[in-house]
């Protein structure tokens, strides 16, 4: 019979090997995948994980998407490390985005040095007021967030689907689910003229890095890890547990909302039923492939960046289904927990008494 | 006489610790024989082997002449080996007969289980109800119902591990007959304990080990309690210095008529608490487990806020209503009994557990951040004033010692000055060395004036560090009284929760 028996200290080193450890496997994995639907392994993993990278906008296309899952990345870590499990990233992302979409379809005429500061306040508070209600169905209740934020998700998609084929559909787009085009302001200044690099580009890793500051340095961020470790230390020391509820959710959320904010408005330039690839869920993944450590997640965020463009390029230079994506993200996952696991416990082969 | 059980080389590692290295001992048939250790020493590994839950990585078990791998604890109780652990495993909401008839393998077994309880139970002294509800059972009650679960199985081996530590002096004393009892009709005995008394008193031998090896067989009755306290720790045993009075003042810590309801279902409502001490002063509250304390330090220290704000009073300034941090402003530093999880986060460094409790009093944090610097300085103040040995203050909690992180723990609030110092269960297993520089850094702390409440189980470590000593029972404190007026046997009783008032 096979168990698993506690280490008792789990190395340091292997900690952060690990998503090393497992991205290999996942190659491996996926390309074992490759080979038995009759595709070259070796080619099939090298179109995934380098071709993308080598294509004309290859990096571009890289760094707008990892924008976002680096912002939820970072929040989804900070609340994860204060054992608060907001899952429902995906629905403050719409709802950041809704925010900033109304705005933007509001104010067509205003001009960037208005309408921008004006975007990324409403996306923070779009995606910050849509996780208090989780804050408040756990404090008030003690409602198991993990449920709530994720149904909250759903939720959201519904709504976003409403407006963009109800009340906000744009009556000149011969029918289609989307609304009108933000204005040209309220897409925000370009890093490089005529990319799609936007501000939010330059949001993320300042975003990480406050937040690395947050968590090491301050008594906030403090008060977070200690309620995380353990809860009851947290009572001794007399930190306000729902204050530090509301806090996690208002951060996760909020950034959760500014990354769908950025993704409208600098990237997509409208409201569609398609907000993203589900960049919400798999910044869950970012969060712990970067260790919830909110440098971690940037490195994490690109590598799931990068899976989304090997997604595409699979499909159109391999023919493979789109599920490609999913089934990589996931195959890292379960990869990474399994690494994690072993690392602090040692597999035993027990004769059964 | 052939012996009963014979262990042979027996050797047991875990990750990071070997606790038992090499342990061998023999039990004579009818023998009452010792385990004596002090907290770590490998008893309680040695024991599991024994009764089947853990398995030897080296070593022989010979059993009535023949050698046995015991395969798992039903293995063991079909041997003959029973087992009474210090913490029972009883459905509550269950009968007594019902609980043991859960315990009981086959339904043939359970053939006139009821007349059998009530047999082996007047045969063997052990009053127990066969159809009472457990819930309704004091402590002492329900090892007797582990006891008899045991006996119905007529073993040859009965272990005991520390019996006595939940039970009143009064109760230990039936016990103790009993098991004499059990001994002179046949069944041997495996006691464990590191209450040296008590060992002298019943046991016939001893095996006493000491990190993992037995460092001695002997006679405990031939031994003073001096010598044994010396072999089990290793070195000459030493009483701290006694104390004298120092009172002085008015009293800084008022509770007045505390009342408070359990928080679970399995906690101990507060009632009417009231007593004060004074600067200078040490008050000790002894109980057996589980009668209120846990729920009296969580009210002292805030966690748990008190209905109204004048029942409990820091220098005179009401505090009911105000969280452990406020407390703190005014001078209340608290030591709980759990470390890992409540006094410390396991995970963190001494650093940051210093900061966990001192923010506030060692103004450790600007600007909403910590002041690192600061914080790690006072950190390394109390590592080497309290002799706490670990690798420095980047050291995780949980690398130190269960003794070695006490004495961190009680040394940081120490030097946040405190105005009143609660602590609870200061050496609850912690080895004597630690334990006597913790009570030495009492003694002087409330040598300057601070008020003291030290809540122990340990009844010796009342009597040498407090001035009055109260008890608490079933959430009731009874009236403090000078600890040199008090007798053990009046204690017992109060801890048995017969009425202070007499």
């Amino acid at each position: 019979m096979l168990s698993l028996s506690p280490r008792g200290t789990a190395s340091g080193f292997w900690r952060y090997a690990a998503p090393v450890l497992a991205l290999a496997l996942t190659a491996l994995t996926t390309g074992a995948l490759f080979a038995a639907m009759g595709r070259p392994a070796l080619l099939t993993v090298t179109t995934f994980l380098i071709t993308p990278l080598l294509a004309t906008g290859g990096l571009e296309a890289l760094l707008v998407k990892a924008a976002p899952l680096v912002m939820m990345g970072v929040g989804l870590s900070i609340a994860y490390r204060a054992n608060v499990w907001n899952i429902g990233a995906e629905g403050q992302y719409i709802f950041g985005a809704l925010a900033a979409g109304g705005l933007a379809l509001a104010l067509p005429a205003a001009p960037g040095w208005v309408i921008v500061p004006l975007l990324i306040a409403a996306g923070l508070v779009g995606g910050a007021g849509y996780a208090l209600i989780v804050a408040w169905l756990r404090t008030r209740f003690n409602a198991n967030e993990i449920l709530t934020s994720l149904m909250l998700a759903y939720v959201a998609q519904y709504l976003l689907v409403y407006l963009v084929t109800g009340p906000w559909r744009d009556p000149e787009g011969f029918g289609f689910p989307q609304t009108a085009l933000f204005s040209d302001a309220a897409g925000g200044p370009r890093l490089i003229e005529g990319s799609n690099l936007h501000l939010g580009l330059i949001f993320a890793p300042l975003i990480a890095l406050a937040a690395w500051v947050m968590l090491g340095r301050s008594v906030l961020g403090f008060q977070f890890r200690v309620m995380g470790q353990a809860p009851r230390a947290a009572r001794f020391a007399g930190f306000d547990e729902n204050r530090l509820i509301w806090l996690a959710m208002a951060i996760s959320g909020g950034l959760a909302g500014l990354a769908g904010m950025f993704e409208v408005t600098g990237n997509q330039g409208q409201l569609t039923i398609n907000l993203g690839p589900g960049y919400g869920f798999t910044a869950i993944i970012v969060g712990f492939l970067g260790r919830l450590h909110p440098l971690g997640v940037i490195p994490a965020g690109l590598l799931l960046a990068l899976t989304y463009l090997g997604g595409d390029a699979a499909q159109m230079n391999l023919g493979l289904s789109s599920a490609i994506t999913g089934i990589f993200q996931g195959i890292l996952l379960f990869c990474l927990l399994g690494s994690d696991v072993l690392i602090s416990h040692r597999l035993q082969w027990k004769r059964r008494p | 006489m052939p012996p009963l059980v014979e262990l042979a080389g027996i050797t047991k590692r875990f990750p990071g610790c070997l606790a038992n290295d090499n342990v061998s001992l023999t039990i004579a048939p009818r023998q009452i024989h010792a385990l004596l250790g002090e907290n770590g020493a490998g008893k309680s590994t040695l024991v599991k082997i024994i009764s089947g839950v853990l398995h030897q990585d080296a070593g022989q078990i010979i059993w009535c002449g023949t050698e046995v791998t015991i395969r798992d604890p039903a293995h063991a109780r079909s041997l003959g080996i029973g087992m009474v652990f210090q913490h029972f495993s009883l459905f509550e909401a269950l009968t007594v007969a019902e609980n043991i008839a859960l315990g009981l393998g086959t339904a043939r077994e359970r053939v006139g289980l009821r007349d059998r309880i009530i047999a082996v139970s007047l045969s063997y002294g052990l009053p127990v109800d066969p159809d009472r509800v457990v819930h309704d059972l004091s402590v002492g009650e329900r090892q007797r119902i582990e006891i008899v679960r045991c006996l119905l199985r007529n073993p040859k081996l009965l272990i005991m591990d520390e019996p006595t530590s939940v039970l009143t002096p009064q109760e230990a004393k039936t016990l103790f007959a009993t098991l004499r009892r059990l001994a002179s009709e046949g069944c041997s005995i495996l006691y464990i304990s590191h209450k040296l008394d008590e060992v002298r008193a019943l046991c016939d031998v001893a095996t006493i080990m000491r990190q993992g090896r037995v460092v001695a067989h002997c006679v405990p009755r031939e031994k003073t309690t001096r010598e044994l306290a010396s072999l089990m720790i290793g070195r000459d045993f030493l009483p701290p210095a006694s104390r004298q009075a120092s009172v002085t003042g008015a009293p800084r810590l008022v509770v007045d008529h505390l009342s408070l309801a359990a928080t679970n279902p399995f906690g101990t409502a507060l009632r009417e608490v009231s007593f004060s001490v004074a600067g200078g002063e040490i008050l000790g509250i002894a109980g057996i487990a589980g009668n209120g304390q846990g729920e009296l330090m969580d009210a002292l220290s805030g966690e748990i806020l008190a209905p109204a704000a004048d029942t409990i009073q820091l220098d005179a300034i009401p505090v009911g209503k105000t969280g452990p941090h406020g407390r703190r402003r005014l001078g209340g530093c608290f030591v709980p009994e759990e470390r890992n999880g409540h006094g410390a986060v396991a995970g963190m460094s001494l650093a940051e557990n210093f900061f966990l409790s001192g923010q506030l009093r060692g103004v450790l944090a600007r600007f909403g951040l910590i002041r690192r610097a600061r914080t790690t300085d006072f950190a390394d103040r109390v590592i080497s004033r309290f002799d706490v040995r670990t690798s420095g203050t980047m050291a995780e909690a949980k690398s130190l010692s269960g003794g070695n992180l006490q004495k961190f723990l009680v040394g940081r609030e120490m030097l946040l000055d405190p105005a009143v110092l609660v602590v609870s269960q200061p050496t609850w297993g912690v080895d004597a060395s630690a334990a006597r520089a913790i009570h030495q850094a009492i003694l002087a702390l409330a040598a300057t004036g601070a008020a003291i409440v030290v809540i122990s189980q340990d009844l010796d470590e009342i009597i040498l560090l407090a001035d009055r000593i109260a008890v608490i029972a079933a959430g009731r404190l009874s009236d403090p009284v000078p600890v040199a007026e008090a007798t053990r046997e009046q204690i017992g009783l109060l801890m048995g929760g017969v009425a202070s008032h007499a």
